[in-house]
């Protein structure tokens, strides 16, 4: 390797990423953001202090070698940043567009105590893009063929890490995904303005080339059950990674009136279903002229851009909490905002009126103040009396969050789950039931990409150790 | 992967699709469906499963044409593969031997009946099937629920065949006759669910529908399926597709069918301009 001798331009601004202007983008499902050209990059490497102890490794949750990427960006060798990425993180191109970096390795940058912390994520996007674009054929370090089998259930952000993972220590891996595209969350719930689906077919495509075999349309706790993977089908270990696909609702008056969407059913229709083709895709999509997205996070930011860009004219986030609770990135919240999202904070839903159609009409709602912290350290909102209003809308969408998909729980015997439904894994990924590994949001509920990952790569060398060894620890 | 072994109109606008899904076919139970994409831009079609043949590795589906994606679909051939098909989904029908059953099938509701109907005589019910449509040509799979009922009665709108009337009026001449019901089973457009409902709960009769609600994953993902079932929230999609019908909000369940009905209307008058002729030059005019 060139030993270069490094000196960080610490005073050079934060190089901004160009984007979209907000009019046009609010109109089309390009991405926003357009990446970093090489100088951009090369200028902000040099940000980079190159920090003998890296909080920014700590930082992150699959513990990327990040100081090693930006160097060698700064010095040029993109290809060599790429590796660098690869080693720690299986899908850099992702993560460099959907980790919450401000709250990870960005958070904890030395640079951001007195100026602004190095753009980790996008020097990441860069990395992987410029990859990408050069066409290089990736090469894989694969070990010899173990002769196990191992099943990986769902194609999302930790399935697809930990079926890498397993596939480059020699096992036979298969994927099994409920729905006709793999990917999970990333194609079904992540818009293409935030994540063009190219960059996902790439990553899975890159699985197959590593021999990953990926069953699509494969419902496991239907089609087949765990028990039977096992038992029948030859199986030695299998992964659950089957997220959080439950979508909940509020229960208040009116959810079930036409117009009322899950954020999951509104986002997939437009995603995965390409609705926003519609009539040259099937699957339609209602939008009307006015929505409500009811919830805070980057799954309400996503469901309301989303609107806009179907043609609504008016899109409302209602939120129960203060801007300072809102549980979406800044960087979302920014976006939607520049677009024209109307917020409508310390305000939450108490129904949803319809007319005698059955149609949605309106939104009533109450407004809030904060109170005490509750349990989740945030203060609690407390209904104003007498402050109910309410306003017209075409559509609403509920993306208060989702819990686990209860499938594969249900037919699996011997597999304990907690008061939610979530698997009970260790941080490892066993389970009570020998052979079976689970990790990602069906463990911990639904978190981010990135955590998901983390659980998918410690899951796959457990099973490593598992398929070696034959051990299993009691997780209690 | 998914071969279309034989495709044939059996009534006017209903076709009988034959697929090769050998795992399919190994696992479906009957109540269960699966959901078909036609081509690659296609939506997901739930659609129920009338029939199989675990050897051969088939399963026979039932679909009415009633929009685009299924318009589109009867124009496909045998030989040609369909872009997807995922199942068995929903929760199996709870066979068992109670007595006597009383399964009703109305129109295309007939198709998921079969596989339920041949599986309650199977556990030792007497089985008697009531099978009611507008006119006598629109009757489907006559033959096989002859063959998987006990006995078998006919109704039609316009009396020209069997009851004039409804299968209500069939189902309360039985009531009227004396003969102890130990269990209807009501599949068909909502409103016949809902009618049947309102006669068996007056009678005390337990009653089990299966619900055709709009779904898009078919796993519990989206709650597009979701419906009343005594006043809670239920997917049908992974809940059912059977409720208890007693507990079955129906006039929800027949709004939100029509949720798209607006965009329904958008793809036909499309397909229509772009295949002047009907799909396959009228073919099966």
């Amino acid at each position: 390797m060139t030993e270069k001798k490094w000196i960080p331009q610490p005073k050079t601004p934060r190089t901004p990423i160009p984007e979209q202007a907000p009019e046009v983008r609010a109109r089309n499902f390009d991405e926003v953001a357009l990446g970093y050209t090489p100088a951009m990059a090369v200028e902000e490497a040099y940000r980079c202090l190159q920090c003998k102890n890296p909080l920014c490794v700590a930082g992150c949750p699959v513990g990327i070698n990040i100081p090693k990427f930006i160097r060698a960006i700064g010095e040029k060798r993109f290809e060599d940043a790429y590796m660098a990425l690869k080693e720690d993180n299986a899908l850099p191109a992702v993560c460099g567009r959907v980790c919450p970096q401000e709250d990870q390795c960005e958070a904890v940058c030395i640079m951001g105590k007195k100026f602004k912390p190095v753009a980790i994520g996008r020097l990441e996007r860069f990395a992987a893009d410029t990859f990408i674009q050069s066409r290089h054929e990736e090469v894989f370090q694969m070990e010899p063929s173990t002769g196990k089998k191992v099943a990986v259930v769902g194609a999302g952000p930790s399935g697809l890490t930990c079926a890498g993972e397993l596939a480059k220590k020699g096992h036979d891996v298969t994927i099994f995904e409920a729905l006709h595209k793999a990917g999970g969350v990333l194609v079904y719930g992540i818009p293409e303005f935030r994540l063009p689906k190219k960059i996902v077919e790439l990553e899975v495509e890159n699985l197959r080339k590593m021999g990953v075999k990926i069953h699509t349309s494969y419902v496991i706790g239907k089609l087949f059950t765990v028990d039977e993977l096992m038992e029948e089908e030859g199986f030695d270990a299998v992964y659950i990674a089957t997220g959080a696909g439950l979508p909940y609702f509020m229960k208040i008056p009116g959810e079930n009136l036409n117009g009322v969407y899950s954020a999951n059913e509104f986002l997939t229709r437009s995603n995965l279903m390409r609705a926003f083709d519609f009539p040259e895709a099937d699957t339609p999509i209602h939008v009307g002229k006015r929505a409500a997205v009811v919830g805070g996070g980057n799954v309400a930011m996503d469901s309301a851009r989303t609107a806009l860009r179907l043609g609504c004219e008016e899109v409302y986030i209602v939120y129960r909490r203060s801007e300072a609770e809102l549980p979406a990135r800044i960087e979302e919240v920014h976006h939607a905002k520049e677009e024209g999202i109307n917020f409508q904070l310390l305000t939450n839903p108490i129904s949803i009126k319809g007319d005698d159609k059955g149609w949605v009409k309106a939104l009533e709602c109450i407004r809030m103040e904060l109170g005490e912290p509750d349990a989740s350290g945030r203060r609690r909102p407390i209904p104003i009396e007498g402050s109910e209003f309410e306003f017209p809308v075409d559509i609403v969408v509920m993306a208060i969050g989702q819990g686990p998909n209860p499938l594969v729980q249900e037919t699996t015997k011997g597999m304990d789950t907690n008061r939610w439904g979530n698997i009970k894994a260790n941080d490892d990924g066993y389970t009570t039931k020998k052979g079976v590994f689970a990790g990602g949001d069906i463990v911990t509920g639904a978190a981010t990409v990135i955590l998901a990952m983390g659980a998918g790569k410690k899951a796959a060398a457990a099973m490593d150790n598992y398929l070696k060894t034959g051990e299993w620890p009691s997780i209690d | 992967m998914y071969r279309i072994v034989d495709i044939r109109e059996i009534s006017p606008k209903v076709q009988r699709m034959v697929v090769e899904a050998p795992l399919i076919a190994r696992k479906h139970r009957p109540g269960q469906f699966v959901i078909v994409i036609n081509t690659e831009k296609g939506e997901r079609i739930p659609l129920t499963v009338a029939d199989k043949d675990v050897d051969k590795g088939h399963i026979v589906l039932i679909f009415q044409e009633v929009g685009k994606s299924t318009t589109e679909m009867a124009c496909r051939k045998a030989g040609e593969e369909l872009f997807d098909v995922v199942g068995p989904l929903g929760k199996p029908t709870h066979i068992e031997k109670v007595g006597t059953v009383v399964c009703i099938g109305g129109g295309v509701g007939t198709a998921p009946m079969h596989p339920i109907t041949r599986a309650m005589k199977e556990a030792g019910n007497e089985v008697i099937t009531i099978l009611g449509a507008r006119n006598k040509d629109l009757f489907t799979m006559e033959e096989e629920m002859t063959a998987a009922s006990t006995e078998i009665r006919f109704t039609t709108d316009d009396g020209s065949r069997g009851r004039h009337g409804f299968v209500t009026d069939e189902l309360q001449s039985i009531i009227d006759s004396g003969k102890k019901i130990d269990l209807v089973i009501a599949i068909g457009p909502a409103i016949m669910m809902k009618v049947v409902c309102n006669l068996t709960k007056k009678y005390n009769l337990p009653t089990v529908v299966s619900l055709n609600s709009i779904m898009v994953d078919g796993t519990g993902m989206c709650g597009a399926c979701r419906v009343s079932i005594g006043g809670e929230t239920k997917f049908v999609c992974v809940d059912g597709p059977e409720f208890d019908g007693h507990l079955v909000d129906f006039d929800q369940l027949m709004k939100r069918q029509q949720m798209y009905r607006t965009e329904e209307g958008i793809a036909m008058e499309k397909y229509k301009e772009e295949h002047p002729g009907g799909c396959c030059g009228g073919h099966h005019d």
